[in-house]
């Protein structure tokens, strides 16, 4: 069984005031697997974001409507955790709200304004202690030296006490890491934790997450829209288009065999430093708003270079032209790939 | 700093007090003389106040009285002014200093009351109005601070008055009796002023709290509180008030010093001999030591709040300390 299981999972934001509802998730299915890496590849506005908002239950409740299920392997109860499998969409917020930080965690964007800058680092990092492992006072600020330690900060005692703006960048995602790994969660979201770090930080901050996954058995999934974390870092990958999964196989599998012609063409736009000179780079054409509802057909067809009158009938079903592990969304998969290997 | 803005207000309060009313010197020395005025008394009377003299020496003078007293040749017998020397008022024959000492009490019972309850209340109101945004119990609590910053208080401290003392007699009648003869007698008097003033203030406040609160909940840092799982409780009251707090303070620093300057209004509508009442009289009667003794005070304590403010601003902003 795997640790988290998404099924047809929906997220509607009603318009109100005559605006018409938007569906920001429409079906998204994928699975994580216990201690592995699994990415959650798209472009801006696909639902990546509001879809780990919505395995977090953080999404307003207000305005928003859910569907589908998510269920979580909870593992061994405790005092306030019941065992066994749950449903995160059918929990209540105070269920929740136990699950929160103790077995998912979730770390942001941008450190910088995911820290309250009014709070000192400890405190932020000590109040997840208290809440969920009931530590306090010097045992407390014990543990939450050794956290950033483990993270990489150094002098950590001397940072308990300083305030977010007096860390640099790379530092303050790290003590974000630490505070999402504070409790060992079993399943930890990282929502593009690179993108608002310079190329060398990214790259340590990446390289602390592998560790991290690799010592506590987390399982981690990473949501980004950066192929190169994605070649680095994940060994499971679901590509998602317009709020739904078109495309989901193992790493080596997707980048040699992009099938569905939204990844192809992904992985095709990708400048390459060995091309000739000369040679035009190539954006797959249009954007992520011209599309098409997926119950009438593929939202990516007005978009894509094999499109004929089949893509409009219907949603397009999940097949496996090529193996049984690499399921594509697609009436046409790109099957004759000659696609350049990208060496992952 | 502190130093700075006080010598200015004082050169400002010496120099300009005096003018109000465009009075010549001589008219000023003339007032002194009272009734039987001739241009010997007049002239004597301004030599024995320094009148004649140069400006800046007049101002020394000024100063020097606040730090080391002053005696003034003034009639048959020189009278005594005792350091801190605000003045001496030349037609009640009295020192300022010991007369504002003796209604500081007043205004201070006043203003830390009414503060402490408008701050508890317009603070919950506000960050309650901010969570409930949209629902009844926001719209009510805004509806009634779009009053309470409306109605002066004279409107609502009479109307508690006629309601309170005469309508339905809770109180017979309210006057101020000091803490430290009675603490509940003193509560119990001062708990209508203090409501009134109140009412004004956290309505105010409120509207502050709330829009504070709405821009600081909608923060990532929020989002980062609640993912952790903490109780809403928490994220409310550590991360989002604790950011909204800063605008509240510096509001507050500048409505408590003003008030500690005499809440004229409430004072003269309750009948408190503080030191807002003691300003009018002192004004009706153009009594000028007066004038300029109280609103020097009352500048001391508006700069003082300030301060404090600035102080408080370092702990709860960090990013101030080191910029």
């Amino acid at each position: 069984m795997p640790l988290l299981s998404v099924d047809d999972l929906t997220v509607t934001f009603r318009g109100g005031h005559g605006r018409p509802p938007t569906r920001a998730v429409d079906g998204v299915s994928f699975q994580v697997d216990a201690g592995r890496v699994t990415g959650l590849v798209g472009e801006s506005g696909c639902g990546k974001s509001v879809t780990a908002l919505a395995l977090m239950g953080l999404l307003p409740g207000k305005g928003v409507d859910r569907g589908g299920s998510a269920v979580l392997d909870v593992g061994a109860g405790s005092e306030f955790v019941a065992s066994g499998p749950v449903d995160l969409l059918g929990l209540g917020p105070g269920a929740l709200r136990d699950l929160r930080g103790s077995r998912i965690a979730m770390i942001f964007q941008d450190p910088l304004s995911s820290l309250n800058p009014v709070v000192p680092i400890g405190v932020q990092v000590t109040e997840i202690l208290e809440r969920h492992r009931g530590l306090r006072g010097a045992p407390a600020r014990k543990e939450a030296a050794d956290l950033l330690d483990r993270v990489g900060i150094p002098d950590p005692t001397r940072r308990l006490k300083e305030y977010p703006h007096q860390l640099s960048g790379g530092m303050r995602q790290r003590a974000l890491i630490a505070m999402a790994v504070a409790c060992a969660p079993r399943l930890l979201i990282a929502d593009e934790p690179t993108t608002a770090l310079d190329v060398t930080i990214q790259a340590q901050i990446l390289e602390l997450l592998k560790e991290l996954v690799d010592q506590e058995g987390t399982a981690l999934l990473m949501i980004t829209h950066d192929l190169g974390v994605v070649a680095g870092l994940c060994e499971q990958v679901n590509v998602l288009y317009a709020g739904r999964v078109v495309e989901s196989a193992g790493r080596r599998e997707l980048f040699a065999h992009p099938t569905h012609p939204y990844a192809h063409g992904l992985l095709g736009s990708i400048p390459r430093l060995d091309a000739p000179r000369g040679d035009p780079l190539h954006p797959i054409r249009g954007s992520i708003n011209d599309r098409i509802a997926w119950q009438d057909g593929c939202a990516f067809a007005p978009r894509c270079d094999f499109y004929d009158e089949e893509c409009l009938e219907g949603p397009p079903a999940l097949t496996e032209p090529r193996r049984p592990d690499h399921r594509v969304r697609c009436v046409h998969p790109v099957l004759d790939t000659t696609a350049e290997e990208v060496t992952a | 700093m502190l130093l700075l803005v006080v010598s200015a207000v004082t050169f400002a309060i010496f120099f300009l007090v005096p003018r109000i009313g465009g009075q010549t010197v001589d008219q000023l020395a003339v007032q002194y003389v009272g009734k039987d005025a001739n241009p010997e008394s007049v002239a004597a009377v301004k030599k024995n106040l320094g009148l004649d003299q140069p400006l800046l020496v007049q101002y020394y003078d000024f100063v020097k009285a606040i730090v080391v007293g002053a005696n003034y040749q003034f009639g048959p017998d020189p009278v005594t002014c005792n350091a801190p020397c605000f003045g001496y008022s030349f037609k009640t024959h009295v020192e300022v200093w010991p007369e504002i000492t003796q209604r500081i009490p007043v205004t201070l019972s006043l203003a830390v009351g009414a503060a402490v309850l408008w701050l508890v209340s317009g603070v919950t109101i506000g960050v309650i109005s901010a969570l409930k945004r949209g629902s009844i119990v926001d719209r009510l609590s805004m509806t009634v601070a779009l009053l309470g910053v409306s109605l002066p208080i004279f409107f609502t401290g009479l109307l508690g008055l006629a309601l309170f003392t005469s309508q339905w007699p809770i109180w017979d009648t309210i006057e101020f009796v000091p803490f430290s003869e009675s603490p509940g007698e003193w509560a119990w008097n001062l708990l209508l002023p203090w409501a009134s003033l109140a009412f004004l203030y956290s309505a105010l406040y409120a509207r502050l709290t709330r829009a504070g609160m709405l821009e600081t909940m909608s923060e990532d840092y929020i989002r980062t509180a609640r993912a952790k799982g903490l109780r809403e409780s928490k994220v409310v009251t550590k991360h989002g008030l604790r950011a909204a707090l800063t605008p509240i303070v510096t509001i507050f620093g500048m409505d408590f010093g003003l008030m500690l300057g005499g809440a004229v209004l409430t004072e003269s509508v309750f009948s408190f001999q503080g030191m807002g009442a003691y300003a009018v009289q002192a004004v009706r009667e153009s009594d000028l030591p007066i004038v300029m003794g109280v609103t020097l005070t009352a500048a001391f304590f508006i700069v003082f709040c300030n301060l404090i403010v600035d102080l408080v601003y370092a702990a709860i902003d960090p990013r101030v300390r080191y910029s």
